[in-house]
């Protein structure tokens, strides 16, 4: 299937990434030749085949559900571009 | 000592250890190359104050005779490992100004180790790229030149483009590198130096900038097999702050090197003999062979049925995990927020800084991976490229089952390509460098390139062995058979 403008504008969307007018045709195109590509996976046949979640095979380690380390306000805001007291500050959310 | 700069990782840990140089004047020589050479746009970052900081404390750990493993060796770190108070690009826009304020896991075990940190190194943006040319620092010149007189100036692959860079033109005893789908192996096969993805699970990815997190593996550039397997002993170990590391012991990597492959059975897949393969990288593997088979290893013919299928899987999978993991660039925590116009809200914040702070490849990556995970489609795409994944894994599996050690593939399909070459092609035709890469991520397996040749221009070209899950000594130990028997020496002559 070939994707068109409406839908790509909408993946930029869901992806939080504005794509401007002049830029769209060409993302369309790229996008279309990657997934025409990416189409040749339906040559295989994959009847009966679990999808891959992990190559080890290793159990996922569980920990016991306790505090780690924390309390550190200042570290963790010390990247923040805009911060208001010991919070991140962005634009208004709610009405 | 006459020149500092041409020591390998082992000669200079022997020089150190009998004081015949310390760690100080290294570091010293290095940061001085480095300043001479800033044209390669090799390091993002130089931190010579931090590397005489941690030289001296080498050299005073030195003169106690209690030295330890790695201890004064100066080493370059790919600027996607997270470093205390050091900024941390991802040779990204939108980690402009970021101040780690932890350090990751594997460069705490090299610290640990007594290494030296001389900077960070440049990159592809979120290590997407085969040719360093996707870095928001601008790309990475190889120190190689083509012997036709023409002064092209060549790329030195990606993603870890910095790093082989900087290994090859001696700015850096060693480097460390990510790997996703080829991003150690293919530019240390275009520089003509050594790089080892190891096991999925071997290096913690804690603190790594994360791209595929099923993918991704940190591993060691080195001027050769050994450097590469004392390095890699320092970097892996289990971490309980990444859930895939394995709780498994790490060998001594080193003490595997005996070059002694009498019985060991190598393979050679016949779906790596693709169409359009240059005749002198269809020699040079032939050549490895025949090696490998001197040495006393018997060579078998292999199958690895679904090998076509890799690329279009991993260009589902990877891009998927990408989408996920690059949702937290959103300009609320760290790094750049786009300015915003009056009335703009939260929408439009997390869209302008995206746009703003994600170059074009990243964007489309992270597009191809909303669409393949997007409700009505994730069956159809991801979840089939999971699959095939899971098929590409199981052709590996037979064929270890069946007793061979490892597997021999060329690392790359061709040289270098020039700065620029690849401009106007379409990004897939970027995407098959890493044809012969990529199966290794998908599977898990350790992989590693060793030069050893070079083409009619006189660039290196590489060759790969693929290992047994676990068993990097073994691995390490084929390559270093390999490398004794090709005996490559050649080195860029000095223009830069």
């Amino acid at each position: 299937m070939s994707l068109d403008k409406a839908t790509v504008t909408h993946i930029a969307h869901l992806a939080r990434i504005e794509v401007e007018d002049a830029q769209l045709e060409t993302m369309v195109g790229e996008l279309n030749n990657i997934l025409s590509w990416i189409e040749q996976l339906n040559e295989v046949d994959t009847d009966g085949v679990a999808p891959l979640a992990s190559v080890t095979g290793h159990a996922q380690p569980l920990r016991a559900d306790a505090v780690g380390d924390g309390a550190y306000p200042d570290r963790v805001l010390a990247n923040a571009p805009d911060r208001a007291m010991d919070f991140y500050s962005v634009p208004k959310v709610v009405e | 000592m006459s020149d500092l700069l041409s020591l390998d990782l082992a000669a200079a840990r022997d020089a150190l250890a009998k004081r015949e140089v310390s760690s100080t004047e290294l570091a010293d020589a290095y940061l001085q190359a480095m300043e001479a050479s800033e044209h390669l746009n090799c390091y993002v970052t130089t931190t010579a104050d931090k590397a005489r900081e941690m030289a001296g404390a080498a050299d005073a750990r030195l003169a106690t005779g209690d030295a330890l493993p790695l201890d004064g060796i100066p080493l370059g770190i790919k600027d996607l490992f997270c470093t205390q108070g050091v900024p941390t690009t991802a040779g990204s826009h939108i980690l402009d100004g970021f101040r780690p304020e932890y350090e990751s896991t594997v460069t705490s075990n090299l610290w640990r180790d007594g290494a030296v940190m001389l900077g960070k190194l440049n990159m592809d943006e979120f290590a997407m790229g085969s040719a360093n040319v996707t870095s928001y620092y601008g790309p990475v010149e190889s120190p190689w030149k083509r012997q036709d007189g023409g002064n092209s100036r060549l790329v030195p692959g990606g993603s870890s483009g910095g790093s082989a860079s900087a290994v090859a033109a001696r700015l850096a005893v060693a480097a460390t590198g990510t790997d996703t789908g080829g991003s150690i192996r293919q530019p240390a096969a275009f520089t003509g130096i050594t790089g080892i993805k190891p096991t999925y699970g071997r290096c913690s990815r804690w603190g790594i900038v994360a791209f595929a997190s099923s993918l991704d593996q940190a591993g060691p550039m080195t001027k050769d097999v050994r450097d590469a397997a004392i390095m890699l002993t320092s970097m892996c170990g289990h971490d309980p702050k990444d859930s895939t590391s394995a709780d498994l012991a790490v060998p001594d990597f080193e003490a595997a090197l005996t070059g002694d492959i009498k019985g060991k059975t190598i393979g050679i897949p016949k779906e790596y003999r693709m169409e359009g393969t240059p005749a002198e990288i269809e020699k040079l593997w032939s050549d490895g062979a025949d090696m490998l088979r001197d040495a006393g290893a018997k060579v078998v013919d292999i199958s690895l049925p679904h090998t076509k299928y890799a690329l279009p899987a991993y260009y589902v999978i990877a891009p998927a995990e990408a989408s996920s993991n690059l949702a937290r660039y959103d300009g609320v925590r760290f790094g750049h927020r786009a300015s915003l116009e009056a009335g703009d809200g939260i929408t439009e914040m997390y869209e302008k800084t995206r746009a703003e702070g994600f170059g074009h490849e990243v964007q489309r990556r992270v597009m191809v991976g909303t669409y393949v995970l997007s409700a009505g489609f994730y069956d159809a795409y991801y979840n089939r490229a999971r699959r095939v994944r899971a098929l590409i894994k199981r052709d590996f599996d037979q064929v270890f089952a069946d007793g061979v050690d490892a597997i021999l593939t060329p690392a790359t399909p061709s040289a270098a390509f020039g700065l620029g070459e690849m401009t106007d092609a379409d990004p897939i035709q970027m995407y098959l460098n890493d044809v012969f890469t990529v199966t290794v991520n998908l599977a898990g397996l350790p992989g590693i390139s060793v030069p050893t040749g070079l083409d009619s221009q006189g660039l290196p070209l590489g060759l790969q062995l693929i290992g047994r899950p676990w068993e990097e000594g073994d691995l390490l130990n084929i390559a270093y058979r390999l490398e004794q028997s090709v005996g490559f020496v050649a080195k860029p002559s000095k223009w830069w």
